[in-house]
This record gives C-alpha cells, sequence and structure tokens, in this order.
C-alpha cells in the first residue's frame, strides 16, 4: 500500500498543482515528462506502473456517484457476525479503479446510477443515495432478482447484476473477503492429498 | 543484403539462434554445452523468475490494484507474459471472413515462462496421419526417432506423470504424480462409470528436486513463473544455464529483421536486427543460423529474407512457408457440482494446474471426424481473483438454501454473502484440446500494405476451421455433459450449438500453432528435411515448432524441445563432418 501512494505522490507534483512550492514547480518543468523518476515495483513492467500511477492520480466518481456506489456496496455485502462490510472492506476504492482501467465499464455503471436516481427522482422525489432505508431497499428488490423482475426493470436488472459482480469481486478478493472466505493457500506448503475426514465423508479412497 | 547503416560485427559465432523459448533455449543449451559459441537473440528484455525484480509469485489478489484482472496481461496481472494478443506497434491482420489470434511474449524464455507446463509426447500413430487416414501428412520420422529425445528432455527438465502402458500417450521417464484433488476424485470416479479414462497429468514441475534446482511447494502459480525453479522455463532452466558456459552471448532487445544470406554460396551468414533500446540497425554473423522465434514469427523471418537468389523468401523455393498454419481446437464447458457445496476450507492449491486429465480414447474410425481430442480439467478452492463475484444470479437458485427453501436467482445482503461462502470451490471446467486437420489453405503471408514500428512487415493470415473440427467440438460438448451428469452436477449456461460452432475457440486461440514450415522427404512440398534444416540453405536450421508437419492432440512444447535437441546433435554431428 506504501507503495502506491508514493507513486501518487510523484504524480500529483508533477501535475503542478496550486500552490506548490515554487521552487520545486520550476525544477519540474525542466524535467522532461518521460523521465519522471517513478519507481517499478517488483514484477511490473514500466509501462504498467506508469499506467497504474496515472490511474490512481486520476479520478473518475464524482462524490455523489461514488456515494452512491458505496451505499450499493454496503446493501449488496453488508457486514454480519463473521466479517466487515463491502466499504469496510475497501471496495469502492476497487470500483473507482477498475471504471478507469477497464472503460468498457465507464458507461454502464455511470449510466447504471444515473437510472437508479431517475427511477427514485420518479417515485420518491429523491436520488437515490437521500432515500430513506426503506425506499432504497422497495427499489433494490425489484432489480436484485432477474426471475421475478418486471420487464421495464430490465436495464435495472442489468445494471445491479454488474454492481453485485463488482462489489464481491471486490469484497472477496480483498484480505477480509479471503480471511472470510476460508481460502487458506497461497503459502509454501507439502501437497499430501485430500485430508483424510474429506475423503471419508465423500466416500472415496486413493487406493481405487 | 549491404544496407550501408548496418554495422558489421566483427566476430563470427559458431551459431546465431534467432529466439529464445522452448526451441531456442534447448539449442542454445545444447549448442554452447557442446563447445559451440552461441550469439542467442531475443526480441524482449531480460528475465529471470528468481530475481526479485521480476516475482509475483505468492502475491494476493489486493496488491494488484486490479485484483489480478487481465487489463495489460491477458491471463491475469500476475503472469509471467510480457505482450499478450496483441502488442503496442506490433501489428497483425487477418483477410476478411478469417480470423486467427496470435499470442506472443517478449521476454527472455519467451511464452514458456508462464505456460500450462502439459508435456506431453506425441504418439507413433501422431507422426503417420496420412499412411494411417488418406489426409493430412507424415512426418519424414517416426516415434523411434523420437523416444530417445523424449527420454533426454524428460530427463533433463523434469516431468511428473504415471505408467499407464497406452499406445497413443507413450509413458516417460516420469517423477512422481501429485495426489488428485476431491473435484479431480469424483471426476475420475464419474470417467469411469462412462468409459473416459482420467489418469494423472504430465507436467513438467518438479514434484522432486532435480540438478540444482529447488522442489515444487505446491502453491499452483506456474503461471507466474517459479523462483524455485521447480517448473520447467526456458529462462530458467535453459537459456541462463547456457549463458553460465560463457560461450552464449545473450543479446536482449534484438528484434530480427532478416536472415543474411551470401549471394555468392546462398548460405546463411547472420541476421540483422534492431536493437530495440537505440533503434539502431545492427548485424551479427555466423556459419549456422537457427531460427526460434515461434511458429509464425520465423516464417515471417524467412518470408522477410528476401534476395535476388532468394526472390520468394529464404528457404521457399516450394512456395509451403507460412502454409499449412495449425492450431489446436479447443471447446469449454463449466458446472456446479452441488455435493461440492459447503466444503470443508483446506489448502488444495496443489501444482499449477490439474493433476488429471483423460487422454483420446476412442477410435476416430467409428466416428464422424478423424482425429481426437484430450480433456483438461479445473476446479478447486482456488485463490479468489478479480472475477471472483460475477454470475451469482446464474448459480445461487439452482439449489435450496441453507434453509431447505428454495431460493429465488440474484439477491443481495446477508444471504448472498453466504452464498459466496457455500458456492466456494463446487465449480469445475472441463476444455477439450484437439488435433486439427493441417491445410494449405489454411496460412500466414507478408501482408503487402502494413510493417510494424521497427519497419519490418508485418503478418496477415487467413485460416478458417473446417469441418472435421466442428464435428469434433460438437463431440466435446457431448462428453462433457456426460461428465457432468455422472457426477451429479449443473452443466452451467447454455449448451454451445452450432450457431456457435459447438463452442470452438476461434483459430490461435490455443496456443499450439504450427506447421508453417514443415519437414518432409519432398522438397517440393516441405520447407526443411527431417533434421529440421532447410533444403534449400544447408546451414539454415528451424528448431521451433514451424517445424511440425502435425500436432496430434498433444500440447507441442514437449515435441519442440525433442526436436531441438535432435537437431542441435545433427548440427554437432554436421559441423564435426564439415558438411556445414
Ligand atoms: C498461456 C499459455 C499456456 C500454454 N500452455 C501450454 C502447455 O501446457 N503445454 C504446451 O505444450 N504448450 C503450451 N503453450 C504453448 C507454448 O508456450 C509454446 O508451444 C512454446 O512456448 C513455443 O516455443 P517457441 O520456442 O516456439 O516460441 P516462444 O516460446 O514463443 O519463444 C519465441 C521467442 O522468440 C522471440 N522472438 C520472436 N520474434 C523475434 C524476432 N523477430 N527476433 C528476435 N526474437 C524474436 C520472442 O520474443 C520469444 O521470446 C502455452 C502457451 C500459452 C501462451
Ligand atoms: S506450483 Fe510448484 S512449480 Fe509451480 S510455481 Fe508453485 S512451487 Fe513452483
Amino acid at each position: 500500500m506504501k507503495r502506491r501512494d508514493s507513486l501518487k505522490a510523484i504524480t500529483l507534483s508533477s501535475l503542478g498543482f496550486a500552490g506548490m512550492n515554487p521552487q520545486i514547480a520550476a525544477a519540474e518543468s525542466i524535467t522532461p515528462p518521460d523521465v519522471k523518476p517513478l519507481k517499478v515495483p517488483g514484477g511490473r513492467q514500466k509501462f504498467e506502473a506508469e499506467r497504474d500511477a496515472k490511474l490512481n492520480a486520476d479520478k473518475f466518481f464524482t462524490p455523489h456517484e461514488l456515494k452512491t456506489v458505496t451505499i450499493l456496496g454496503d446493501i449488496i455485502i453488508p457486514a454480519d457476525a463473521k466479517s466487515g462490510s463491502a466499504s469496510q472492506a475497501g471496495t469502492p476504492a476497487f470500483i473507482e479503479f477498475m471504471m478507469k482501467d477497464q472503460p468498457q465499464w465507464q458507461t454502464p455503471i455511470r449510466g447504471g446510477l444515473r437510472w437508479l436516481d431517475n427511477v427514485c427522482m420518479k417515485r420518491f422525489d429523491k436520488k437515490f443515495a437521500d432515500c430513506l432505508k426503506a425506499q432504497q431497499i422497495e427499489i433494490i428488490d425489484e432489480i436484485a432478482y432477474p426471475g421475478k423482475a418486471k420487464p421495464e426493470m430490465s436495464q435495472g436488472v442489468a445494471f445491479f447484476n454488474s454492481m453485485r459482480g463488482l462489489v464481491a469481486t471486490g469484497f472477496f478478493t480483498s484480505q477480509m473477503g479471503i480471511k472470510d472466505l476460508g481460502y487458506v493457500g497461497n503459502t509454501p506448503n507439502q501437497w499430501e492429498g485430500v485430508p483424510a475426514d474429506v475423503l471419508k465423508q465423500y466416500n472415496l479412497s486413493y487406493d481405487e | 543484403m549491404d544496407v550501408p547503416q548496418i554495422k558489421k560485427a566483427a566476430k563470427v559465432y559458431d551459431v546465431v539462434i534467432v529466439g529464445s523459448g522452448a526451441g531456442g533455449g534447448m539449442a542454445a543449451y545444447q549448442l554452447s554445452k557442446a563447445g559451440a559459441t552461441v550469439a542467442l537473440l531475443e526480441a524482449g528484455g531480460y528475465f529471470d523468475p528468481a530475481d526479485p525484480k521480476y516475482i509475483n509469485q505468492l502475491k494476493w489478489p489486493y496488491e494488484s490494484p486490479r485484483r489480478g484482472a487481465g487489463t495489460t496481461r491477458a491471463f491475469g496481472d500476475f503472469d509471467a507474459a510480457w505482450g499478450g494478443w496483441e502488442i503496442e506497434g506490433e501489428p497483425y491482420s487477418a483477410v476478411k471472413g478469417t480470423e486467427f489470434h496470435w499470442f506472443r511474449s517478449r521476454m527472455l524464455g519467451g511464452r514458456t515462462n508462464h505456460w500450462g507446463r502439459i508435456s506431453l509426447r506425441m504418439g507413433p500413430d501422431d507422426f503417420k496421419r496420412r499412411s494411417l487416414t488418406g489426409i493430412g501428412e507424415d512426418w519424414p520420422l517416426g516415434y523411434e526417432d523420437f523416444a530417445p529425445y523424449y527420454d533426454k528432455v524428460d530427463d533433463l527438465i523434469g516431468v511428473f506423470g504415471s505408467k499407464e502402458g497406452l499406445r497413443d500417450a507413450p509413458d516417460g521417464r516420469f517423477l512422481p504424480p501429485p495426489k488428485m484433488r476431491l473435484h479431480e476424485m469424483m471426476i475420475k470416479k464419474a470417467g469411469k462409470s462412462i468409459g473416459v479414462p482420467v489418469i494423472p497429468s504430465r507436467l513438467s514441475i518438479l514434484t522432486k528436486p532435480i540438478h540444482d534446482r529447488g522442489g515444487c511447494f505446491y502453491c499452483s502459480q506456474c503461471g507466474r513463473a517459479c523462483q524455485a525453479y521447480a517448473d520447467f522455463s526456458s529462462s530458467s532452466v535453459l537459456c541462463i544455464p547456457a549463458v553460465k558456459t560463457g560461450r552464449v552471448t545473450l543479446i536482449n532487445g534484438a528484434m530480427c529483421r532478416e536472415v543474411l544470406t551470401d549471394a555468392k554460396t546462398g548460405l546463411a551468414n547472420g541476421v540483422s536486427y534492431v536493437d530495440v533500446p537505440t533503434m539502431t540497425e545492427q548485424s551479427v554473423m555466423g556459419k549456422v543460423v537457427v531460427l526460434a522465434a515461434s511458429t509464425c514469427e520465423t516464417a515471417r523471418l524467412l518470408l522477410n529474407s528476401k534476395s535476388a537468389r532468394f526472390a520468394n523468401g529464404l528457404a521457399n523455393s516450394s512456395g509451403v512457408v507460412g502454409k499449412y498454419l495449425n492450431d489446436s481446437t479447443g471447446a469449454s464447458r463449466g458446472a456446479f457440482i452441488p455435493a461440492l457445496m459447503d466444503r470443508k476450507r483446506y489448502n488444495e492449491d496443489g501444482v499449477g494446474g490439474a493433476h488429471v486429465y483423460s487422454p483420446w480414447w476412442l477410435d476416430n474410425k467409428k466416428l464422424d471426424f478423424p482425429r481426437g481430442y484430450h480433456i483438461e480439467y479445473g476446479g478447486g478452492m482456488g485463490m479468489p481473483m478479480y472475477g471472483f463475484g460475477f454470475g451469482m444470479e446464474g448459480r445461487n437458485s439452482l439449489v435450496p438454501g441453507r434453509d431447505g427453501k428454495p431460493k429465488e436467482a440474484g439477491g443481495y445482503g446477508a444471504s448472498l454473502k453466504d452464498d459466496f461462502r457455500r458456492f466456494y470451490g463446487a465449480n469445475i471446467g472441463m476444455a477439450g484440446r484437439g488435433e486439427p486437420v493441417p491445410l494449405e489453405s489454411n496460412y500466414c503471408e507478408i501482408d503487402p500494405n502494413t510493417v510494424d514500428k521497427y519497419g519490418i512487415p508485418t503478418l496477415r493470415f487467413n485460416y478458417k476451421w473446417a469441418d472435421a473440427e466442428i464435428k469434433q467440438a460438437k463431440h466435446m460438448q457431448d462428453t462433457f455433459e456426460e461428465i457432468i451428469h455422472a457426477m451429479g452436477g449443473i452443466p452451467l449456461g447454455k449448451k454451445p450449438g452450432p450457431e456457435s460452432n459447438y463452442g470452438l475457440e476461434a483459430p490461435g486461440k490455443i496456443i499450439h500453432e504450427i506447421g508453417t514450415a514443415r519437414m518432409g522427404n519432398d522438397p517440393k512440398n516441405s520447407v526443411l528435411n527431417k533434421y529440421s534444416q532447410a533444403h534449400d540453405v544447408k546451414n539454415l536450421f528451424i528448431v521451433d515448432a514451424a517445424a511440425f508437419p502435425s500436432q496430434g492432440d498433444k500440447n507441442v512444447t514437449w515435441t519442440i524441445l525433442a526436436n531441438s535437441w535432435r537437431t542441435s546433435d545433427y548440427i554437432i554431428d554436421q559441423v564435426k563432418q564439415k558438411n556445414i
């Protein structure tokens, strides 16, 4: 995480934000843009490190959109007895990154958020994020179940399928989500085969 | 070919090798060990799986801002491939109405840093297709010529497997195979009930350390390249040891433009290349030239090496260079196995690949398509990566909820969160990989209109599947459903039908392309003789899969390694006899 912060700092300063120390600004203006002292993290190609730094410096969602994404995320993956919620696992930031990393997401997600706000405006005279919890759930119930949703909600269903996929991906690939899921690999070990109690449970054996 | 700005290097190497993948790495290793001085030219950068500069092994998804998505690397953010289906500034095209996908890696070791490590021998019948079936082509060699080299490759590189005594899938000198995972045991049991054999995989992964390399520590991440050198990559196992002999000059960032020839003798005497970091034109001279830039790139080099003497491209008096291009067929299907829901958690990463596979088990004489296929399997409680959360709405209504009541598809909230836990590790995947029939009408050629950023004319493909391959894919789909049902599973998605050629992947997608400079006894319809030596240019050799007349349903790399070793031995022999 630290590494990413330092990448961010480098690109921010080289964008020449107002209020910057004039001496630094002068120094930067004589540095050609392509020789930024970018540190390439292990396992990355240089062009990837540069691309990531740029994506991290850019912003896609407006504050309102990000707020809506955060609310939706916590509706999709709430905290429960076992683990925290989507936002507690950092999912909104992941979704923000994916919008920039794979721009084909931008229209369906931005458009979907607007579609949602528009439906809420018509019904409750408020945008989704400003609706009462019960109102939000009323709408979500109409788009979260593809098998029984009304035809006029089909665009909302498609949007919610995408959001469900993004949010669940973000959550279950986070440290918190992996722990919740119980994935215990990614560490050197000796594979000895399926544990005996599991073999017994499935009535299988290695000597057949 | 005396372009003035090309700097002529003074040194003349015994051998110049183009490309450092499976074929080039093996040639560099064998020839340098035999005492030859070698210039090894590689278009991409240096890569060593053990250097922290390059390591992605054992990283977690959250160490990638895209959680491992394949945005800049087709097989995921941690995959050890520098390159992909498209490379900026290095285009290729296809004739309208045809299609070919070309995966390239530009790095030391080429595509062997991240390949699937499936290491299969071709069987005796695979070399004799024309004699046995009347279509396709025979090799000018047989299994008996390859067997000793397959054995040597097994011993040098290491491959695990089991002795099965199958004619079509010859046994090798195997290390012990890893035990089956749970879903693999279920697949085996199901296979048995319907007559589909399921046997231990054959992967070049060290279940026991050999030579100076480490043993596998079961992280399942061979695609990221192994820092313990416990799997086969040409970089770690061949190129780096070859450089250590002191006789190999490795030139990274050397994008070859042409093979140079002596106008008087017609012999190859070196190659010209673009030095990528400086974008300058260079050349390197050698007594023997060995091409291993991979099947299509090698054809491109030959076709671009035109001179007064070789107006049609080098070694192309037959006009066969670029033709008979063929890739494996591929089709796949996924399934959900209800019996695997709510699984007990334990580490089942295992090796980087399936621990079992199904070799071809039927007789094509009794079927309506001429060639066989094998099945590769996937599944298990793998590390969640980008994409993990998608598609639950297609699964969670297939079985009742925890309370025993039917569930509505999709949803949200605590019950959805719980579904992810319940369904984790309950999916399997199957992929058929089949032998195609090589056709003259499937080919690559030089695009008359396009050059890459180095000014090198690019390739244009012309490739269409025929009936033989489409029918084979149909058979794969039927088999997949049979296996799924025998497991008590539920196939996911709609069964691919005629509208999609039964899910047959587009040409090139399986990345087993071969055949563009095939060997044969007749110089009129082949480019190379049985020693992979150009009929037209006796000191020019090709040690990648361009040389292969056919590929069986046996992923080609083990045969590339064996053939490159055999060719290297022949080069050494011919030099000793002063024939070249
Ligand atoms: C994801 C994936 C999985 C695979 N799984 C398997 C498997 O399980 N089993 C199997 O048998 N095969 C598998 N393959 C295929 C396997 O990787 C190839 O068969 C093998 O790498 C081919 O070796 P090669 O030496 O011909 O070419 P490559 O490995 O492609 O190496 C060619 C090298 O030449 C260099 N080069 C190209 N053009 C030039 C030029 N003009 N000048 C200089 N250098 C140049 C390239 O940069 C590259 O390094 C897989 C491939 C991929 C991508
Ligand atoms: S599975 Fe084994 S060989 Fe493959 S990368 Fe992991 S430790 Fe290395």
